[in-house]
């Protein structure tokens, strides 16, 4: 049966496609491990030197094995990788994965958000854009979406402090609860919208959505932007496709034609750059992050990186990798199902 | 009986260089059951024609005159009328069937949304019951319904767009260049399909092309578009083997010549719609080009053989002026327009 056949095809893309994800991961890693260790010195020396007296610096040196060939050291970096160890950070002996469980989720709560937001946003403007191109409706939602392509993050954070935070008093300034609920919140995911439904505390909900509302919108407007300036221009496009006018001819209403040719498929080109986006998400989050005093993994690894913490920077690094890794594989996918052309 | 009559249509497209008259003064009736070739070179308006019937020109562009079908005015009705009249009344398929149908919907979805739109009682049942009638007529087998449009080659998927279209049972039938984009065989197929259709239901077709064999074969009266108007018209027989206008004379000299192997093309270029030649839009091409061609609009007359026909050669006497008929100097225009 030809339902059958498709299945078949879609699994058989998905494990091609997993396949081709691992040599991907590979030559990520192999490229993360060079550029952190071809500079002179090794991290206990980097973070540490001057700081401690030589013999001991000698002695942290050798328990964490820099002073062995490379290439024994990228193996056992590999190693780590797979078994998800990414060692203890220097300056506060924290082990990197917790940093990433911790101030991870944090961002992970912060960037959904905000590609949400965005992608609010982007698709709702963008679409009435395209619809109705050239009217005042198109004037003001392009003009909108330069402005907030083209403001920087910290300005506009400045902006929504300013505005909801000073003078309206609607939203809390910056961090990501209160104590109270933070020393009340119990927080096995790290999420703590999560975390607070989990423990059906909806004060302790309202007060983290509260928290988060300023952060995430800022973040998700600057994302937007671009996402409405594609996705009007998508529109447009489909617009003028063939199967557009051959629908048209088939005395299709306009509302069908629009949602069912144009806007869907307006939108298959969005998953892809959304892909993209993702990396560009994780820079904006540390910008965001730094604004709004939000205890993401950016802040972390700025932290780190002014103090020369080398193992919690490649441990960052590496995490940072495979989440671009792992989103681009789910991209794919997702691309495969909804466009049956992708599959052949 | 008329299904479709048009009395000095015209349809104008707005552009940067000015008004491209696509459409300029035709009128053309079309008759229940029968089929009406519709011939002329590239970019003489006969797709803005065809799009013009369905409502479908683009923005920017103007229509006059009138269209009437089963009582309507067509070139006053709202888009909302419109919308109930394509598909079920009058059908339309493309030049072009590879980027027709939505890549990413499945051709089931394509019919259900067809049939819904317009036969909203139908249940699910009776729709894959139709589509499948409707697919099997043109030689796609059921087990392929539910397979997206990438899966098919060129002349199948014009074979489907046509079923999509004939489902609605439309009484009349716009074929715009159905086969161009095809190879022999399977254009042979779908002019066979055409064919058929015309012995099956009374459906009217209207058949745009450029070749001149597809008319001699499946049509029974022609109409020889150039430049925006219609220059001739008649059965088809008489046209092919009297023709009354020089332009036709020339069109059939370059399908026969195709046939001796000695090449003949129609010298000189198709004219730009946005200016062009006044009076007589032939003339500069024309082998028989007389003084009145260049100063007098033509006017439809009737030629012996029975055609109509818009061209000084068949007269009206009475109105080319005195020393019109002279031949026209070649080098002398060239110098006017130069001038
Ligand atoms: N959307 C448009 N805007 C402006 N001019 C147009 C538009 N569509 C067509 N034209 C012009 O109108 C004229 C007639 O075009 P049309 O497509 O009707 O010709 P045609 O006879 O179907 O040609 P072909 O055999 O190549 O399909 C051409 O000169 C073309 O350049
Ligand atoms: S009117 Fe004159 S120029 Fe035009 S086709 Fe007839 S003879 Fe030729
Ligand atoms: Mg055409």
């Amino acid at each position: 049966m030809a339902g059958g056949q498709q299945t078949t095809s879609l699994r058989t893309y998905a494990l091609t496609r997993l396949g081709l994800a691992l040599p991907m991961v590979l030559i990520l890693l192999t490229m993360v491990f060079l550029l952190l260790r071809v500079a002179p010195g090794d991290p206990i020396t980097a973070a540490l030197g001057g700081r401690l007296p030589p013999e001991q610096l000698e002695e942290r040196r050798e328990a964490a094995g820099y002073n062995r060939s490379l290439a024994v050291q990228y193996l056992e970096y590999l190693g780590n990788v797979a078994t998800l160890d990414f060692g203890e950070t220097i300056v506060d002996n924290r082990p990197v994965t917790r940093v990433i469980t911790q101030n991870g989720a944090a961002t992970l709560e912060l960037t959904v958000v905000a590609l949400f937001v965005a992608l609010l946003v982007g698709i709702g403007v963008g679409l009435v854009s395209g619809r109705y191109r050239d009217t005042p409706v198109d004037v003001a939602g392009r003009l909108f979406g330069i402005l907030i392509y083209a403001a920087p993050v910290f300005f506009l954070g400045f902006l929504a402090q300013l505005v909801f935070a000073q003078w309206l008093g609607w939203f809390p300034t910056s961090g990501r609860a209160s104590p109270v609920t933070s020393y009340d919140l119990d927080t096995p995911t790290n999420l703590f919208l999560v975390d607070s439904l989990i423990a059906l505390d909806f004060s302790a909900f309202s007060d983290v959505l509260s928290h988060l509302v300023l952060p995430a919108v800022t973040l998700g407007l600057v994302t937007g932007g671009v996402f409405i300036r594609l996705i009007r221009v998508n529109v447009l496009q489909t617009l003028q496709g063939d199967y557009i006018e051959a629908a048209r001819a088939r005395g299709l209403s306009e509302r069908t034609v629009m949602w069912h040719h144009a806007f869907r498929n307006a939108l298959v080109p969005v998953i892809t750059v959304v892909g993209l986006q993702v990396a560009l998400l994780l820079g904006g989050a540390v910008l965001t992050e730094q604004t709004f005093n939000w205890p993401g993994i950016g802040s972390e690894l700025i932290r780190y990186l002014n103090n020369r913490d080398y193992i919690a920077i490649q441990g960052i690094i590496t995490f940072f990798a495979l989440v671009v890794v792992i989103v681009s594989l789910l991209i794919d996918l997702l691309n495969a199902w909804v466009d049956p052309r992708v599959r052949y | 009986m008329s299904v479709l009559s048009a009395r000095d249509l015209r349809v104008w497209y707005g552009t940067s260089r000015g008004p491209v008259r696509a459409v300029d003064g035709i009128s053309l009736e079309i008759n229940a059951g029968e089929t009406l070739g519709l011939v002329g070179e590239s970019g003489c308006g006969k797709s803005t024609l065809g799009r013009s019937i369905l409502g479908l020109l683009p923005r920017g562009a103007v229509i006059d005159g009138e269209l009437l079908y089963d009582g309507q005015n067509l070139t006053e009705l709202s888009q909302r009328d419109f919308r109930r009249l394509r598909g079920p009344e009058i059908g339309l398929i493309f030049q072009e069937p590879m980027t027709r149908l939505n890549p990413l919907m499945r051709i089931s979805d394509h019919f259900k949304e067809t049939l819904e739109a317009h036969e909203s009682s139908l249940t699910d049942e009776e729709i894959r019951r139709r589509s499948l009638d409707a697919l099997g007529g043109m030689g796609i087998p059921p087990t392929r319904f539910r397979q997206y449009p990438h899966e098919f080659s060129g002349g199948m998927r014009q074979r489907i767009m046509i079923a999509l279209t004939l489902v609605l049972r439309p009484k009349l039938l716009i074929a715009d260049e159905p086969t161009t984009a095809l190879d022999v065989l399977v254009e042979a197929q779908i002019l066979q399909i055409l064919g058929d259709l015309k012995k099956n239901a009374d459906t009217a077709l209207l058949l745009i092309t450029h070749n001149l064999g597809i008319v001699a074969e499946s049509c029974e009266r022609v109409a020889v578009m150039y430049a925006g108007q219609i220059v001739e018209e008649g059965a088809a027989r008489t046209v092919f083997s009297q023709p009354a206008h020089p332009y036709t004379s020339e069109l059939l000299r370059s399908i026969i010549s195709l046939k001796t192997t000695e090449l003949h093309y129609i010298p000189g270029a198709p004219p730009d719609l946005a200016d062009p030649p006044n009076a007589c839009r032939f003339h500069p091409r024309c082998p028989y080009a007389m003084q009145v061609c260049t100063a007098k609009d033509p006017i439809e007359v009737r030629a012996e053989t029975g055609q109509r026909v818009l061209c000084w050669l068949h007269g009206p006497e009475e109105e080319i002026p005195p020393g019109g008929k002279a031949p026209l100097e070649r080098e002398a225009i060239a110098v006017a327009e130069e001038a």
